[in-house]
């Protein structure tokens, strides 16, 4: 009783959690796997298909059935997505299917299959076949095997994507390479700052705090612009180059809308979420220590690997793991000032997302992202524990 | 407690705030910048003093991401859109937007039935075309001041026409650019296209420059790059880079020839809030004056024959605006027409190639 | 020797971190001069560096505030702002109080729980909150309510955390001895807790606040033209054409950052203040 009566005010915050993060989230995980509009707009044809063996061309009946169910769905005006989804297992196909139902009512073959076949010879294929089977499945690996560039052949066979297509895997090592670079960039520049601050006089300390909280607090958007103005070809940084003559005017510089541009503008914008977290744990250690150290004969170097270093972990995991799950799913900054060698899985999830309307494909490569993350949080909770997380 | 009720106020306000449209509107959306100047300019105010009708103007980047959460919620905002040829079918096929069915287009100014008026293909099952842009190649003239490029394969001869390349990162135009500059006629793009080996030549060709092309993505960004001298020649739409000639009087040349055109589609969404409206809205876009008013304003050609009879000067400087039209004949070169279908069918498949190509 | 040797390594050291204060503020200050430029260039020009009055102009400013586009904006960013920051300190604070207490069961977990929204990448979270509230029967996506309530989610872990930590120092006794004297819970909690744990309540909300004033993935993806906020109007200007307009709301967001920020300082410095026996 006194157990849940601590709790109750916690509740709200929980279901609130619960409902606007971990629900969304699932509903995540089913967009990945689950998609019925085919078997829902054609589910005689499904049910047909189930029956079928595979080796040859359909029955006369099952063609029938087809034509029938098509012919609705036009009505409805069901069938583009129905084409659309085939033309996913089987590229191409989309056309012959959203041209079938229309030319059908006009054929005078004798029968079904004929008159597909006069339509569009595909229908005389398998493939066609083994696509449409494949589409009335609610439940599809599909999506997940595109995202680590593998695909579900439409016999239901698993093969490797063509090499000119493979281009997840790619972007997942590129984002993994590139938050660990800015990871590491933020903890080379970054921890040396902390310690400045940590050991400053504390008129020093506190100006130097106001320099790493002004750009904390000021817009994402506002310094990744401040970067575009620095770095273009007509900009600050080209310019000084060119006029103190280190580089000629008609050479300049191209250092933004490519990697450069991605991992300076990274770094600095995620410098504070690494400097924070060490700084309050380096004020925290206690300054004898390190005296305790050169008193028994350490050198500086010693005393700063043996002693001062490991008391500064907590810190350095905190940060690391803050920056490096910023980065893994920033979004903004590769896509201003990416270029085309600077662009992460994010910028491909937002195209399926937003153009190519692949919904399905942009929830796997999402899924996969997060379990990525997941478990770091659970390994940095179970050796830190995230109940230690401070800011400033 | 306080706090809570403020939430609730806050929110209540908004749900209701956001329930109220004004009576007699239509929302309209569409690529923002010169173009909708063109459009509020060209013909919007003409059909606001008609109708009465009130446009609410909103642009958006071409993505149909929204119209699809609204339509699949059941809650649509959005009345008329403005969207690229691909995506027009998308939208169709994914049942987002309205069949032209209902629409009573209106004949040309002496006659012609509409179905006859517009160009083939600007008018497909769910989108009523209005004007061409096209995507070709442009220069900076000072750039060559010796021998300035005369023809597409030009862009890809970095020895005679020296200078970094600006293109578009994106497969659409720039895949059928490259394959005509490859010797492919523009009749035959689609058809080796369809092939594994004419993919293959396109990206060679791509391949031949790769080190000396900076990509854009926005439409501002090349007249910005053939500004700057960042590159020489660049993959540009036409619209832009006529903005750059007549308003900030830049010397940049078009290279007409391997140019792309496509037409748009004003189309209407699925369950749209004010569908009269709309349906008026889009009737009156496809009036031949409108197309005309809009090619008033920047290069976009009509595609009602009638509606490019009618293109008269430019409204800001008073200059012809017919040799300034991508489908002018005089233009002469080759002139290809986007197809659509191409790219619904392909186009997952060859963004994908795309994207590796370009990682490699 | 040996001193001269560590002292140019500290040296070096010295210069580098030196560097890397310069590279963190550098680009801020770069800013805020172009924003004043009379030209539409990116770059200081050699009139501005002899500080010829003609040179600067407040053009950029006077765009600003005629277009319509970045009123609507300005107006959404601090509505949404104020409604998720009301919405997450609220909750976020008395989950906190809750949590402080010593018999909470699971605490380790629920606070893993609470704090998951900060750690969980933005671009899945955008995409997440977009799929799920654009199905039927929900029909959040592209409405106020949808992005406030994302918002308050992204902003509760930050007021959690500073309450937390605020109450980390509060007195327990002073509360065993309100209720000796009979104070109700809720008399204890208004006249005693609030109070003094208000300035970390007030940090944790103006991070709640920072966090829906910047962020712009979910605005992105899952918020309407309606619901266009400053940093959703600042995307689409600099993809389409970077102008000196945008320098100049970069600008007014610096400054608005630094008032911010003197805000939490005084307010931190008060706490450690109060927690110090007088």
């Amino acid at each position: 009783m006194e157990r849940l009566k601590a709790s109750s005010l916690a509740l709200p915050l929980i279901a609130f959690v619960i409902v606007t993060l971990l629900v969304p989230i699932f509903s995540l995980v089913r967009l990945s796997v689950y998609d019925s509009t085919v078997a829902d707009a054609l589910p005689k044809t499904a049910e047909a298909l189930q029956q079928w063996s595979g080796t040859d061309l359909p029955s006369i009946a099952v063609f029938e059935t087809l034509a029938e169910e098509l012919t609705t769905a036009q009505q409805t005006r069901e069938l583009g997505r129905i084409a659309s989804r085939v033309n996913r297992i089987l590229s191409g196909s989309r056309s012959t299917i959203s041209k079938t139902p229309r030319r059908f009512a006009r054929s005078d073959e004798p029968d079904a299959r004929a008159a597909f076949i006069a339509i569009d010879e595909d229908w005389g294929e398998l493939d066609i076949w083994h696509a449409l089977k494949q589409a009335t499945d609610t439940f599809t690996s599909r999506n997940f095997l595109q995202a680590v560039d593998f695909r579900l052949m439409p016999d239901g066979s698993i093969a490797r994507m063509p090499e000119t297509q493979q281009v997840y895997v790619t972007l997942f090592i590129r984002t993994l390479g590139v938050s660990i670079a800015v990871t590491a960039l933020c903890f080379f520049i970054g921890y040396p700052m902390a310690y400045a601050m940590a050991h400053a006089s504390p008129g020093w300390a506190r100006l130097l705090l106001v320099l790493v909280l002004i750009p904390f607090w000021t817009s994402l958007l506002v310094r990744t612009t401040s970067w575009i103005v620095i770095l273009q070809q007509q900009g600050v940084l080209n310019d000084i180059l060119v006029f103190i003559g280190l580089v000629a005017d008609d050479n300049r510089l191209t250092m933004v809308h490519n990697m450069t541009g991605t991992l300076v503008a990274m770094t600095q914008v995620l410098l504070p979420f690494m400097i924070l977290p060490l700084y309050s744990v380096m004020t925290n250690i206690p300054r004898d220590l390190t005296k305790a150290a050169s008193s028994l004969g350490a050198n500086p170097f010693q005393s700063f690997t043996r002693v001062y270093f490991p008391n500064s972990l907590p810190g350095v995991a905190a940060g690391g793991l803050l920056v490096f799950i910023l980065s893994i799913g920033y979004y903004i900054t590769p896509a201003l000032v990416g270029g085309s060698k600077g662009q992460l899985i994010s910028n491909l999830i937002a195209y399926h997302l937003q153009t190519s309307l692949n919904w399905g494909l942009a929830a796997a490569l999402s899924v996969i992202l997060l379990v990525g993350v997941m478990v770091l949080y659970v390994v940095y909770d179970r050796f830190i524990g995230i109940d230690r997380m401070k800011l400033g | 407690m306080k706090n809570y009720l403020t939430t609730v106020l806050c929110t209540i306000v908004m749900v209701l705030g956001s329930a109220i449209v004004a009576e007699e509107s239509v929302t309209v959306v569409s690529f923002g910048g010169s173009y909708a100047k063109a459009c509020v300019e060209g013909y919007h105010k003409a059909f606001e003093a008609e109708t009465g009708i009130k446009v609410n103007l909103e642009d958006y980047n071409g993505e149909l991401s929204q119209l699809r959460a609204q339509v699949e919620a059941g809650s649509v905002t959005w009345d008329v859109i403005d969207a690229e040829g691909p995506q027009v079918a998308i939208a169709c096929d994914e049942g987002l937007i309205e069949t032209i069915d209902a629409l009573n287009l209106p004949p040309s100014p002496d006659g012609v039935p509409a179905e006859e008026d517009f160009a083939p293909g600007t008018l497909t099952e769910c989108g009523v075309g209005k004007v061409y842009y096209a995507t070709m190649v442009a220069y900076h003239p000072d750039a060559f001041p010796d021998n300035e490029p005369t023809k597409v394969e030009d862009f890809f001869d970095l020895e005679n026409f020296p200078g970094r390349r600006g293109v578009h990162r994106s497969p659409q135009a720039v895949l059928e650019i490259s394959l005509m500059a490859s010797g492919v006629a523009p009749e035959d793009v689609y058809d080796t296209l369809e092939t594994e080996e004419g993919i293959e030549r396109a990206f060679g060709m791509l391949d031949s420059i790769k080190d000396d092309i900076v990509w854009w993505e926005a439409g501002a960004q090349p007249p910005q790059m053939l500004a700057d001298r960042e590159v020489s020649m660049t993959i540009a739409w036409n619209g832009r880079i006529f903005n750059a000639q007549m308003l900030e009087n830049q010397p940049f040349k078009i290279l007409w020839d391997g140019r792309t055109i496509d037409s748009g589609g004003m189309v209407i969404a699925a369950d749209a809030p004010n569908l009269e409206n709309a349906r008026k809205f889009v009737e009156f876009s496809a009036r031949a004056e409108s197309e005309a008013g809009v090619a008033s304003y920047i290069a976009y050609s009509p595609v009602r024959k009638s509606g490019y009879d009618l293109v008269g000067n430019h409204a800001i400087t008073g200059k012809p605006m017919k040799p300034h039209l991508p489908t002018n004949p005089e233009h002469g070169g080759r002139q290809l027409t986007l197809s659509t279908d191409f790219w619904i069918d392909r186009r997952d498949e060859l963004v994908e190639r795309f994207a590796a190509w370009l990682n490699r | 020797m040996n001193t001269v040797f560590w002292r140019s390594v500290k040296g070096a050291i010295g210069v580098f971190t030196a560097f890397g204060f310069l590279f963190l503020i550098g680009p801020l200050f770069v800013i805020v001069p172009l924003s004043f430029n009379a030209e539409p260039y990116f770059t200081f020009r050699p009139e501005m560096l002899m500080l010829d009055p003609e040179a600067f102009s407040l053009r950029w400013y006077e765009n600003l505030f005629n277009d319509e586009e970045w009123h609507r904006a300005l107006f959404n960013s601090f509505f949404i702002g104020i409604c998720a920051t009301i919405l997450a300190t609220t909750l976020g604070t008395l989950a906190a109080i809750s949590l402080n207490q010593s018999n909470f069961p699971a605490r380790r977990t629920v606070m893993a729980l609470l704090i998951s929204p900060m750690v969980t990448p933005i671009v899945i979270v955008g995409v997440s909150v977009f799929f799920f509230y654009s199905q039927p029967f929900i029909g959040l996506a592209q409405t106020y309510l949808g992005i406030i309530l994302s918002h308050a989610m992204l902003g509760a872990p930050f007021v959690v955390i500073t309450v937390t930590a605020t109450l980390a120092g509060f007195n327990q006794t002073l509360m065993h001895a309100a209720s000796s004297l009979g104070a109700n819970a809720w008399t204890r909690f208004r006249r005693i807790q609030l109070p003094l744990i208000s300035p970390g309540v007030i940090t944790g909300g103006l991070f709640a606040f920072a966090t829906s004033f910047d962020e712009v993935v979910v605005v992105l993806f899952m918020g309407g033209l309606e619901q266009r906020t400053l940093p959703r109007q600042m995307w689409s200007g600099i993809r389409e054409e970077i102008n000196p307009t945008i320098l100049a709301v970069a600008t007014l967001l610096i400054i608005f950052a630094v008032l911010v920020l003197f805000t939490v300082e005084w307010l931190r410095s008060r706490t450690a203040k109060q927690l110090q026996p007088q």
